[in-house]
């Protein structure tokens, strides 16, 4: 499935904004990106599962906070940064 | 017969982390001159960039950015290219229904001994001790600390420093790498003999603040250790509640600060300590009174330094602004390059990086409208 990937990853995708990339869950394709893309799910989820503060995962434009939420190979995930810094 | 060639003495190299990226400051031989590269991360928040000095060539870098989780990056080419770990440090999953820990930065990365090479331990907030045997790709939590059921009482993860309670310093025994010390802010000092398998507070004599005892066993805050390497049972530590050197085997801490100038006080977050001197200290004073501006006292920057251990103090401010010099220098900020005569170097939360080659007599600027300075490590490369 099309994975939407927002500027501060992108240093794992070779600059890509989408990837393809599989799962069963939304779990499972964060899995399936890191082995991808090493080292990126650990940027997004920590180390106990919580997604990070400033992460959002939508599916088909729907805020997905469960990360067993299931997947279909015709969804489209878009991975958001909100707004943080300063 | 070609006459042998001399060689040439080390090379200075400044490595400054700072809220926006890295930067390498390479100087020339007579440390007169300056030239800057980077930024490196950019946009990312460095809190360390540390070089082996075993092998003069890995620097590992600690960083995250606002929206992602930490991590750490190596370099062995002084920054050209950089990887990630492979696995950065993580606290272990904590059981169903059970609310574990998470990374929220690397504060300090720290070579081990040189009896070990490869070996580095990371400190983080919220205060976790990590190891590493590979140079820094792979990471696994000192078990010792991080899972000792009195980690969270000495040194609760929701108390509200300003940034977080970390685990900042971490001292080596270059005798007995076996033998090791961490400060925490706030939790206060630890003593480990084996390893980091286990820990005792260290705290006797040092001031607690927001203690209903005012020398409580642990819960205190310092905010920089370091050990000498020379008489590595000479500590010394700056404190959020003062200047303390302890002389081991005692186990009372001594407030050196107590004899600093009443108008300056003992404040600050950076303890410096001349490598071949253990008598001889520079700190970097802050407004510690009232709400806690954490700016040179009266705006005038001055680092203060002591030649006997703490029994006197004298101002070195010559150079640095006589006034509205509204900044102060981190815990990790203060650097000494090792080499005769000794380069001190900070760099200010103004993103000014100065430094002296004279032992503090004298300052001068390297560099101006730098981000907010994390960090500033000096290092010595083969000339």
């Amino acid at each position: 499935m099309r994975v939407g990937i927002p500027s501060p990853l992108r240093s794992y995708t070779s600059g890509l904004d989408e990837v393809q990339a599989s799962g069963a869950t939304l779990a499972g394709l964060l899995a399936d990106l890191d082995e991808r893309f090493p080292g990126i799910r650990f940027r997004m989820i920590d180390e106990q599962g919580r997604v990070r503060e400033h992460i959002r995962l939508f599916v088909n434009a729907e805020l997905a906070r469960d990360l067993e939420r299931e997947l279909s190979d015709r969804d489209h995930v878009q991975i958001l940064c909100a707004i943080s810094g300063g | 017969m070609p006459a042998a060639k001399a060689k040439r003495p080390p090379r200075v190299v400044l490595l400054v982390g700072t809220r926006k990226g890295a930067f390498v400051f390479r100087a020339n031989p007579s440390r007169t001159r300056w030239r800057a590269e980077g930024p490196h991360r950019f946009g990312e928040i460095v809190n360390h960039v540390v070089l082996d000095p075993r092998d003069r060539r890995t620097l590992l870098c600690a960083a995250r950015a606002g929206h992602l989780g930490p991590t750490i990056f190596r370099s062995t080419d002084l920054g050209a290219t950089w990887q990630e770990a492979a696995s950065p440090p993580a606290f272990r999953k904590a059981p169903d229904g059970v609310a574990g820990l998470a990374v929220g930065y690397t504060m300090a990365l720290v070579p081990g001994s040189a009896s070990e090479p490869g070996v580095w331990y990371a400190g983080t907030s919220p205060p976790g001790l990590f190891r590493s045997e590979d140079g820094g790709s792979t990471w696994r939590g000192v078990d010792g600390w991080n899972e000792n059921p009195l980690r969270a009482i000495w040194c609760p993860p929701e108390d509200q420093t300003p940034d977080g309670a970390m685990l900042h310093s971490i001292l080596i025994d270059p005798r007995d790498p076996t033998h090791m010390y961490v400060g925490c802010s706030g939790g206060g000092s630890f003593e480990s003999l084996d390893a980091g398998a286990s820990w005792q507070p260290l705290n006797q004599g040092v001031e607690a603040p927001a203690s209903p005892d005012p020398f409580p066993e642990y819960g205190q805050d310092p905010h920089c250790m370091a050990l000498h390497p020379l008489r590595p049972d000479r500590l010394y530590q700056q404190n959020h509640c003062g200047i303390y050197r302890l002389d081991r085997p005692a186990t009372r801490w001594e407030r050196i600060g107590k004899r600093m100038p009443a108008e300056i006080g003992d404040i600050g977050f950076p303890i410096v300590l001349h490598p071949r001197d253990p008598d001889t200290v520079w700190v970097f004073p802050m407004d510690g009174t009232t709400v806690w501006p954490r700016v040179s006292p009266g705006g005038k920057p001055a680092v203060y330094r002591s030649r006997d251990a703490g029994k006197s103090w004298e101002r070195q401010a010559r150079g640095l602004p006589r006034a509205h010099g509204w900044y102060t220098v981190k815990r990790q900020s203060f650097s000494a390059d090792g080499c005769a005569p000794l380069g001190l170097y900070f760099g200010t939360t103004g993103g000014e990086l100065w430094m002296s080659a004279n032992q503090g007599s004298s300052w001068k600027r390297i560099a101006e409208h730098l981000p907010h300075v994390l960090s500033v490590v000096a290092a010595t490369l083969d000339g």
